[in-house]
C-alpha cells in the first residue's frame, strides 16, 4: 500500500441556491491509494470539522456505484477520469502525488445547486413520472417463461437498465440535453414484450418532459463517455425512431392514444 | 436553508401529461427539441443532396467552355416540354431555399435551448473525451458556410461582385467565363477554399449526426455512418477546392 502525498484539491464552495459560489484550495498531506475519492473528501471533512469548519457537502450513497447517488465533475470530467466508473468506485491511485484535483457540482439549468457539490436531480424524477406506469398484470409470480423474450433483446434492455440515474450524461453534454438518461429509461421498457402496451404514448411523455428541463442532443457523443454504466448512444437512436413512428401513429391509430 | 429550490408540478401518475390542444402534427412534431432535430436531419440531407450534385455538375468544367455552359443551359431548360423553362430550375431553388430556411431555424431554436440548459458554466476547465472539432464548431462552421454562399452568389449568380477587381465583367449565361475570371483573384479562389472546408467538417459532423437523429441505426450499416461521412465530407471538399486550383494552376483557363 502506497500513499500519494501533497495533493491540491480546487472544490466549488456554495453557501445555498442563491449564493454565487467559488473555488477554494486544500491540501490533503497525505492519503493512502487504496482510499476512493469520497473517502479522500471523507478525510478532507473530517479534517475540515476537527478545524471547526464548515464540512464539504456531496452527494453520496451505496458507495458502491449501483444507487447513482454520487456525481462530481473531477478534472472536467465526469464521475473523473476512469472510464464507466462512478466517483464512488474512483480510487485515487488515479492521481498522482502532487496533482490539483478540480472539482465541481454537476452544472445544468435543470440540476440546480443545492450547497457545494450538492445538485438537485428531480427533473430526472419528472422525466421518470411523465413516463407512468406498465399495464402488466398483477397479482402472483407469473411463470418465469410464460413471456417469451428472445435474448439478445433481453441483454439490450438489460444494457439500458444499467442507467443508475446519476445525471453524468447531462453534466458531460456540452449542450445540458439528457437524452442518454430519457433513452436509457424509454428502451428498456420499450424493447420488452411487458412495455409494448405504452409504448408509444410513454416515448412521446418522456420525450415531451425532456424539453421542459433539459438541452438538445448534437450527437457529441460525451455522454457515452462519461456515463458510469457505459450506455450506449445507439439507444437515442433508438428513442429519436420511435418518438417519430409515436408522433405518425397517433394520427393513424386512435386508438393508441 | 431553504431545500425546495425548484417548483414542481403535481405527480400525476399518469402516462400522459395531458397537454393544451393538439397542433397540427408536423408543426407539434416540430416545436420539441427532438422533432427540430428531424427537420434538421431532413433539410440537412435535401442540402446534401444539392451540395453534391452542385460539385458533380460543376465538375463538367474540366471538360471545357462548350460543355459547362451547355451543363449550365440545360439545368434552365428542365423538363422543359412539360414545365415552361427555368421552372422547373426555380422549384428546386424554393426547395433549397425552404430547407436552408428550416435548417437555420431549428439550429437557432435549438441553440437557444442549449444555452438556457446551461444558464451557469462550468467554472473549471472542461476536457472532453470523444466530441470533436467538427461537432464543436458546428455553429460556426454553418454561419461560415452561411455568409458564404451570400457571396458565391453575388459572384456568379447576381455577378455583382463578379467584375470587381478584375479586367472582365460579368456575362450572363458564360458560366465557364465568369468562373475563371472570378477564381483568377486568389484572394477569391482562397474565401472559396476556406468556406469549402468549412463546408467540409460541417458535413463531417452533420452527415454522421443525421443517422443518430433520424433514429438510423440498423446494427447492420451502423459501422458505416462514420465513413459515409468522411466519404461525403471529402468529396465534397476535394472536387470543390479542385476549382479554384484548377483556374489558378491554369488547367481551367480563357
Amino acid at each position: 500500500m502506497s500513499h500519494l502525498e501533497n495533493l491540491v484539491l480546487k472544490i466549488w464552495r456554495q453557501n445555498g441556491p442563491g449564493d454565487a459560489g467559488r473555488f477554494q484550495s486544500y491540501r490533503i498531506d497525505r492519503i493512502s491509494d487504496e482510499a476512493s475519492f469520497l473517502e479522500m473528501l471523507d478525510v478532507l471533512n473530517e479534517k475540515l470539522i476537527g478545524e471547526g469548519l464548515e464540512a464539504i457537502t456531496f452527494d453520496h450513497d451505496c458507495r458502491e456505484g449501483i444507487c447513482g447517488t454520487c456525481s462530481l465533475m473531477i478534472d472536467g470530467r465526469a464521475h473523473g477520469p476512469q472510464k464507466g466508473t462512478a466517483t464512488c468506485q474512483l480510487h485515487m491511485r488515479m492521481f498522482k502525488s502532487g496533482d490539483t484535483i478540480v472539482v465541481e457540482p454537476w452544472r445544468a439549468t435543470a440540476f440546480p445547486i443545492i450547497k457545494d457539490l450538492m445538485v438537485d436531480r428531480s427533473a430526472f424524477d419528472r422525466i421518470i413520472e411523465s413516463g407512468g406506469f406498465i399495464t402488466a398484470s398483477t397479482g402472483g409470480a407469473p411463470e418465469a417463461n410464460l413471456t417469451p423474450v428472445p435474448k439478445p433483446v433481453a441483454d439490450a434492455a438489460m444494457d439500458a437498465a444499467e442507467c443508475i440515474g446519476c445525471g453524468a450524461c447531462v453534466a458531460a453534454c456540452p449542450n445540458g440535453a439528457a437524452n442518454l438518461f430519457a433513452a436509457a429509461k424509454v428502451s428498456h421498457l420499450n424493447l420488452l414484450p411487458q412495455g409494448q402496451a405504452e409504448r408509444w404514448s410513454r416515448v412521446q411523455a418522456m420525450v415531451e418532459s425532456m424539453d421542459d428541463y433539459f438541452g438538445s442532443c448534437t450527437n457529441h457523443g460525451e455522454c457515452e463517455a462519461a456515463c458510469p454504466k457505459e450506455i450506449s448512444i445507439d439507444f437515442i437512436a433508438l428513442m429519436h425512431s420511435d418518438y417519430l413512428k409515436a408522433k405518425i401513429k397517433d394520427r393513424k391509430l386512435i386508438s393508441q392514444q | 436553508m431553504a431545500q425546495a429550490v425548484q417548483s414542481r408540478p403535481p405527480v400525476t401518475g399518469s402516462a400522459v401529461t395531458p397537454r393544451k390542444r393538439r397542433k397540427f402534427f408536423l408543426l407539434d412534431l416540430y416545436s420539441t427539441a427532438v422533432g427540430k432535430k428531424y427537420a434538421m436531419a431532413i433539410s440537412g440531407i435535401m442540402l446534401i443532396g444539392f451540395v453534391l450534385a452542385h460539385m458533380i455538375g460543376n465538375l463538367k468544367m474540366f471538360l471545357g467552355a462548350e460543355d459547362f455552359n451547355h451543363y449550365g443551359e440545360f439545368l434552365r431548360e428542365l423538363l422543359v416540354p412539360i414545365l415552361p423553362r427555368t421552372v422547373a430550375l426555380w422549384l428546386m431553388r424554393f426547395g433549397l431555399i425552404a430547407a436552408v430556411g428550416v435548417h437555420i431555424h431549428a439550429a437557432y431554436g435549438l441553440t437557444i435551448l442549449n444555452h438556457q440548459a446551461r444558464s451557469v458554466k462550468y467554472q473549471g476547465p472542461r476536457d472532453y473525451q470523444v466530441a470533436n472539432f467538427a461537432s464543436r464548431t458546428m455553429r460556426w462552421s454553418g454561419i461560415i458556410v452561411f455568409l458564404f454562399l451570400f457571396w458565391h452568389l453575388a459572384d456568379l449568380t447576381w455577378g455583382w461582385w463578379n467584375a470587381v477587381g478584375n479586367d472582365g465583367t460579368f456575362v450572363r449565361g458564360d458560366v465557364y467565363g465568369n468562373v475563371v475570371r472570378s477564381f483568377e483573384r486568389v484572394p477569391v479562389s482562397v474565401l472559396y477554399i476556406v468556406a469549402n472546408i468549412a463546408l467540409g467538417f460541417h458535413l463531417f459532423h452533420g452527415v454522421w449526426s443525421l443517422f443518430q437523429s433520424m433514429g438510423w441505426n440498423n446494427p447492420r450499416f451502423k459501422a458505416w455512418r462514420r465513413y459515409i461521412a468522411v466519404g461525403i465530407a471529402t468529396m465534397i471538399v476535394v472536387g470543390n477546392v479542385s476549382f479554384p486550383l484548377a483556374v489558378l494552376a491554369g488547367i481551367v483557363g480563357e
